[in-house]
């Protein structure tokens, strides 16, 4: 069921990137049960945000990619593929258009829901999420649907935003380079290569968004390697650095257009929960990384959970919002 | 023979006059990658990446996928070692065009292991979308950059740089997957690449002068390998082949050729002269070539054991085909280590 549709109706953007964000999480949360497994806990924590890229944040055209996209139609190199081509789902790449880079392409789910969510992919398509042969693959590479880069590799992301924001600042453009990030990736020494470099070059037209969920595929980030704190370190890199709420799509937004950074990369700290929404979630933390359901009885509780979710946009992607 | 100081230097300004999207990307090496004349000439085209060249590879992907064609400059060793991963999602994957200039190749360092790039071309050849081309003298030098203009996806360059002798005619350039003819014979194909030609060339002329029978091939393009003249040449070889490269004898020329061969059915010995399976210190080319056993004599050596003959040909008779102004060759490369 579409969350468009699931809920009293008016115009503001709010209303709309929060239905897009509980349809994230709903259609998810199906294939989560569909396929009995899934990146889960990354389009919990991330849904409001990505919502929020499609919705308000971003300047972005309307989709350039196939609605129902074909098969996958091979690798860029001497077959005559192209590289990118995902990226066309995000809009034409005009000199006023941001760029959307996703960097941990484990959400790709993730970006594939809010693909659906808005319009720009069919339902069916993403119901052939992880099917072989399928281009909406299970991490994605940048043939797939919302991805300009190949970033199943942690961290490489920003060096790519960088050359090409560097490049669109030489033409004069004026779309900015967003990069959606996982606090995990700051572990990565190329995130401070990269960083660094943005930062000596006054990079401003780079915003870097992390979706800090605290959680990586062992567990929690605290118990692997302590990447705080993450704003004085993104500070002393150079960066103008602001922490929000992740889950609150107006501070998303306010942090994104509203935040003064001249000559300067922007990061914002997204702070969220992987357990968004799905209260019963909670208990398996920290071991979210892809999640799985046991036995019959816990894939009938999160079954029924899903037959009477409710959107309630307030409670989910408003600042006031949280599980219990 | 004479020697081309620098030609890359001068080289690299001319190419990138008429083609405005070139730009040049350098960590923190530019002098000793003899890109500084770049960096003076076309200020708003050169980068400086610092140490860093995981982000310096994916920077170059990002400006690639712009429009620009980044020269990436660095020792040959720091474009692949450390930042493999990189150079295969952010560069070779997408199959943009990049262009990998490396220095220093294989033993061209007394840096030591750290600066020696002895396994590059076995670690890129098998990398898809990739072209691998190496610099055999300064006519090679001041021709290999236009033989990129027409790859799309990316290219690693072995270099060579300070004082590099010119083997060949100015005015016969480097050609695409085409090896170089050298000499014309009967009994055994030679196939050799970038630095080693030179040592070769010592050598070949003795052994001519002995009697035996050569044809020898310098190969500049290693990836791909499918030049219709040397697998010709390696069916015609009477006894057979020995590939000489400045690398370890796994995964090289040596290997392309052995693939080439068994591929083909020619059933021909082959000996492949390069590193053994080992690391190598620090130390002058000349010693290192010398106790590696990739230089001249070695060549000899091997061409005897094909053979089955013992030609009398000593370090002596070598040297006097050496040429005076090429033996301190390694005074500019202590200069940036």
């Amino acid at each position: 069921m579409s969350a468009l549709a699931s809920s009293s109706s008016d115009n503001l953007w709010q209303t709309h990137a929060r239905r897009v964000a509980h349809g994230v999480r709903r259609r998810v949360l199906e294939l989560t049960l569909k396929n009995n497994g899934c990146y889960l806990s990354q389009a919990l924590s991330s849904a409001d945000i990505l919502a929020t890229f499609y919705v308000k944040a971003l300047r972005l055209g309307p989709s350039e990619g196939a609605y129902v996209p074909s098969e996958f139609f091979g690798v860029p190199g001497r077959n005559g593929v192209g590289r990118g081509q995902g990226d066309a789902y995000n809009g034409a790449p005009t000199p006023e258009n941001d760029r959307l880079l996703i960097s941990p392409a484990h959400y790709a789910v993730a970006v594939y829901a809010t693909l659906t969510e808005t319009g720009r992919l069919s339902p069916q398509a993403f119901s052939s999420f992880n099917a072989d042969g399928s281009s909406v693959e299970m991490i994605g590479a940048e043939h797939s649907p919302g991805f300009a880069l190949t970033t199943g590799s942690f961290g490489q992301a920003l060096s790519q935003a960088g050359g090409i924001a560097m490049a669109r600042r030489a033409r004069g453009e004026t779309g900015r380079c967003i990069v959606f990030m996982s606090d995990g990736e700051l572990e990565e020494g190329q995130t401070w290569e990269g960083l660094q470099c943005l930062a000596h070059y006054n990079l401003d037209n780079v915003i870097v968004c992390v979706d800090v969920n605290r959680m990586q595929c062992d567990g929690a980030t605290a118990d692997q390697t302590r990447v705080e704190p993450m704003d004085a370190r993104l500070e002393a890199f150079g960066c103008k650095a602001v922490t929000i709420d992740g889950h609150d799509i107006e501070a998303i937004d306010a942090a994104i257009n509203g935040t003064a950074h001249p000559r300067r990369p922007l990061a914002v700290l997204c702070n969220t929960d992987s357990a968004r929404g799905i209260p019963m979630l909670e208990a398996r933390k920290p071991k979210l990384h892809y999640v799985r359901f046991g036995d019959e009885k816990e894939k009938e509780k999160y079954r029924r959970f899903l037959r009477e979710w409710k959107f309630d946009g307030e409670r989910e992607s408003g600042a006031k919002g949280a599980n219990q | 023979m004479n020697v081309v100081s620098n030609p890359h230097a001068e080289n690299l300004v001319r190419y990138a006059e008429s083609r405005p999207h070139v730009a040049v990307l350098s960590g923190d090496l530019t002098v000793a990658t003899e890109c500084h004349k770049f960096r003076e000439a076309y200020p708003d085209r050169f980068f400086a990446m610092g140490m860093a060249e995981q982000n310096m590879l994916g920077w170059a992907g990002g400006m690639a996928r712009e429009g620009w064609t980044p020269f990436v400059h660095s020792f040959s060793v720091f474009l692949y070692r450390r930042p493999y991963d990189q150079l295969q999602m952010s560069i070779a994957y997408p199959n943009l065009p990049v262009r990998l200039v490396g220095f220093l190749p294989g033993l061209d360092t007394p840096g030591g292991v750290t600066h020696q790039s002895i396994e590059d071309i076995a670690a890129l050849r098998c990398i898809p979308n990739i072209t691998i081309l190496e610099a055999g003298d300064a006519t090679e030098i001041e021709s290999i950059l236009e033989l990129t203009d027409e790859i799309p996806g990316p290219v690693y360059l072995r270099m060579l740089r300070g004082e590099v002798p010119r083997l060949f005619p100015a005015h016969d350039p480097m050609r695409f997957n085409r090896a170089r003819l050298l000499c014309e014979g009967t009994d055994i194909t030679l196939l050799s690449s970038g630095r080693c030609t030179e040592e070769a060339l010592r050598a070949t002329a003795v052994l001519r002068a002995c009697g035996v029978s050569l044809t020898h091939l310098h190969v500049s393009t290693l990836k791909p390998f499918s030049d219709p003249a040397i697998l010709q040449a390696v069916s015609a070889a009477r006894h057979g082949v020995i590939t000489m490269e400045n690398h370890v004898r796994i995964g090289g020329l040596g290997t392309a050729t052995a693939e080439m061969m068994a591929e083909a059915g020619i059933g021909k010995k082959l000996i492949r002269i390069g590193i053994d399976d080992t690391y190598c210190s620090g130390a002058t080319l000349q010693y290192l070539m010398r106790r590696h056993e990739i230089d001249a004599l070695a060549l000899v050596r091997r061409v005897e054991t094909m053979l089955g003959a013992d030609l009398d040909i000593s370090d002596a008779d070598l040297d006097a085909a050496r040429v005076e102004d090429i033996q301190s060759r390694s005074s500019e490369q202590l200069e940036a280590m």
